[in-house]
């Protein structure tokens, strides 16, 4: 149980910033994930906290102790692989006893923990198995318990779902939550799954190109995202995105995407009276974007004209991808919608949840 | 059922010429082996395959010439010798080469590539180039004709080869596990006897069958670091010396040629599965 700073630490593999004056601190307890597309420096971060890589520049701190030049060994942390690395030498007891051994803990101890950790996960049958005769899902289990039963302070993961099937992985998600909340000790996670980070973290930490470009909870993450990089990387199907310019007066302000120009609701356009007249980057999330027909109630509404281009049953819901002109977004509308491929509808854009950016900076104007 | 007859006869050409080449390949062991049993008249007399005249005549084969060959000859001395020279020159250049090659696979220290290369580079020098120097070495040590000065030498002989395919087994091994077992709190001498050597056992076994064949097989260097006195003489020394001594007699020579083989057939045989893993030892992963 610790919390977890990085102070301004930068890594470089000759002329490759992997990792750019990262400056973050984690909570005790805290659920932290990292995610970015791969190549973003999101393992290298976590490498850095595990010992595996030397900061080029920067303090790293566990608790309040500096560990830039403390051994692994020495770090009081466990860490699950992308790949599991688990012995293949040894039985799943060994494997999960190991680390223990190595510390000269007690025998009997050794044995408490293990077999605590193997029931909390449900792998007491196979602790006398080789890593071989294990499935994935099974294997995915003992590198977990072999984390667990060294009770460290800083438990880190590095996307270890990635290698499970679909079905699995969402399973195994909710099992680690759950062990978060059943062991009270500080979590970073790295993945590039969004739907990972959403569900599990307590904070996310997104990354690209190794500079973080947000960190929050997953809920205002995802309301209101920070730059354009986080808006388009966060949600599925990702945002939309239109060129558009900022157009009218404050009272009645437009914004006008060319094929289509929408009315901003008042409030908000008394916050962008700075930016009346400027090029905008306008974003729309695809749940905000409905079916004439089964329009919710009570939102501020912006119409837009837009032709069919193709429709996708998920079952719960459809999505439409939407033309206007030769500008295509998506809508995700309710099931029961009767748009069909060449309709013309007037889609509905929720404009209280709207999204615009600055396309110089690509951060957001708020 | 036709097809399997096609398929029967389509490779029945390669199995022919295969089986053939085997079959030319052993003849001159079979012959040797043959003679080994045969009283001293009939091999002079008569060529081994003669034996197929009468197969099943068993009072055309005996044993005397092994019981010579190991009691008045000094064979069974010699065998002794041989092992004695050839475990530790076994043993001694693997654990030396696998504590190298983990130093040069997983330690990070200035200069490692270059002294690697430097190693590997030591594989072109001729091991003749060296004998003169290093006898000098040992007369003034007191080492010549010792068994702890061969040892040396045939460590010294097969290092450079034993470090390059162990270091080449190593590297293939996983990064995440020896990064996993220094969290786990591991030190490198921990992560070396509990994961690389249990984990390069195929690699190690191999290479045991190489040095160990060579050193078996080795006459030259025993003959210049040992001497040929009786004491410490291998069997290749004293295969070479019967040859001399017992020019004529083949019924002995070949007895004692098949003493000579029955030890390396036999390590070749328990070992030959670990052999086949690990010729392609790093070449493919597998």
């Amino acid at each position: 149980m610790a919390s977890v700073t990085y102070e301004h630490v930068t890594k470089c593999f000759g002329d490759v910033v992997a990792v750019n004056d990262m400056d973050i601190k984690v909570e005790d307890k805290e659920f932290l994930v990292l995610l970015g597309p791969s190549g973003c420096g999101k393992t290298t971060t976590l490498r850095l906290l595990a010992g595996l890589e030397e900061p080029t520049e920067g303090n790293i701190y566990i608790e309040e102790r500096l560990v830039n030049d403390v051994p692994p060994k020495d770090r009081d942390i466990a860490m699950v692989f992308q790949s599991y690395a688990l012995y293949p030498h040894m039985s799943v007891y060994d494997n999960m006893a190991f680390g223990l051994k190595l510390r000269k803990t007690p025998k009997a101890e050794i044995e408490r923990r293990v077999k605590e950790a193997a029931v909390m996960l449900g792998i007491e049958g196979l602790l006398g198995r080789k890593p071989k005769q294990l499935s994935g899902g099974q294997r995915q289990r003992v590198a977990v318990g072999r984390a667990i039963v060294r009770e460290p302070q800083v438990f880190l993961m590095d996307e270890p779902l990635s290698n499970l099937d679909a079905k699995l992985r969402v399973h195994a998600r909710a099992e680690l939550s759950k062990l978060h909340q059943r062991l009270e000790t500080t979590f970073i996670y790295v993945t590039h799954d969004q739907m990972e980070a959403m569900t599990m973290g307590t904070r996310i930490a997104v990354l690209r190109d190794g500079v973080l470009q947000q960190m929050d909870t997953p809920q205002v993450l995802y309301e209101s995202p920070a730059n354009l990089f986080v808006a388009g990387f966060i949600g599925s199907p990702a945002m939309n995105f239109f060129e558009a310019t900022l157009v009218g007066s404050v009272e009645e302000m437009y914004i006008d995407a060319q094929s289509f120009r929408v009315l901003v609701p008042p409030e908000r356009a008394k916050e962008l009276k700075n930016c009346l007249g400027k090029d905008v980057i306008f974003g729309i999330r695809p749940e905000d974007v409905h079916d004439p027909e089964f329009c919710p109630p009570n939102i501020t509404a912006g119409r837009v004209k837009a032709k069919v281009d193709v429709t996708e049953l998920m079952g719960n819901e459809v999505f439409l991808y939407l033309l206007t002109d030769s500008k295509s977004f998506i809508a995700r509308v309710d099931p029961r919608t009767r748009a069909r491929v060449g309709d013309e509808i007037e889609a509905v854009l929720n404009m209280d949840n709207i999204h615009l950016f600055d396309p110089q900076t690509e951060e957001a104007i708020r | 059922m036709k097809d399997r007859l096609r398929k029967v006869l389509s490779s029945a050409p390669l199995h022919i010429a295969i089986l053939g080449i085997a079959l030319i390949w052993s003849l001159p062991s079979v012959g040797l082996l043959m003679s080994s049993f045969r009283p001293r008249n009939d091999v002079l007399g008569s060529g081994w395959w003669t034996v197929f005249q009468h197969p099943f005549d068993f009072t055309q084969f005996q044993l005397d010439n092994y019981i010579h060959v190991l009691t008045a000859e000094g064979m069974g001395r010699a065998f002794l010798n041989s092992l004695t020279i050839s475990i530790p020159s076994t043993l001694i250049p693997i654990a030396v080469a696998a504590f190298a090659a983990y130093a040069f696979a997983w330690m990070e220290f200035p200069g490692r590539q270059t002294l690697f290369v430097v190693v590997v580079g030591l594989l072109v020098v001729p091991l003749q180039m060296t004998l003169i120097p290093l006898l000098r070495v040992y007369n003034r040590l007191g080492l010549a004709g010792t068994f702890l000065g061969i040892w040396l030498a045939h460590t010294g002989y097969g290092l450079p080869f034993a470090v390059y395919l162990l270091r080449n087994f190593f590297g293939t091994l996983p990064k995440d596990l020896f990064e996993s077992a220094f969290i786990d709190g591991a030190s490198h001498l921990t992560a070396f006897f509990r994961l690389a050597l249990p984990l390069s056992i195929p690699a190690l076994a191999s290479l045991a069958i190489f040095q160990f064949l060579w050193v078996w097989n080795d006459l030259l260097v025993a003959l210049i670091y040992l001497g040929g006195t009786e004491a410490v003489a291998p069997l290749t020394l004293k295969m070479a010396n019967l040859v001399n001594s017992l020019g004529q007699n083949w019924h002995l020579l070949t007895a004692a040629a098949f003493v000579s083989m029955a030890l390396p057939l036999v390590v070749f045989l328990a070992l030959q599965r670990y052999f086949v893993q690990g010729i392609l030892a790093g070449a493919v992963k597998g």
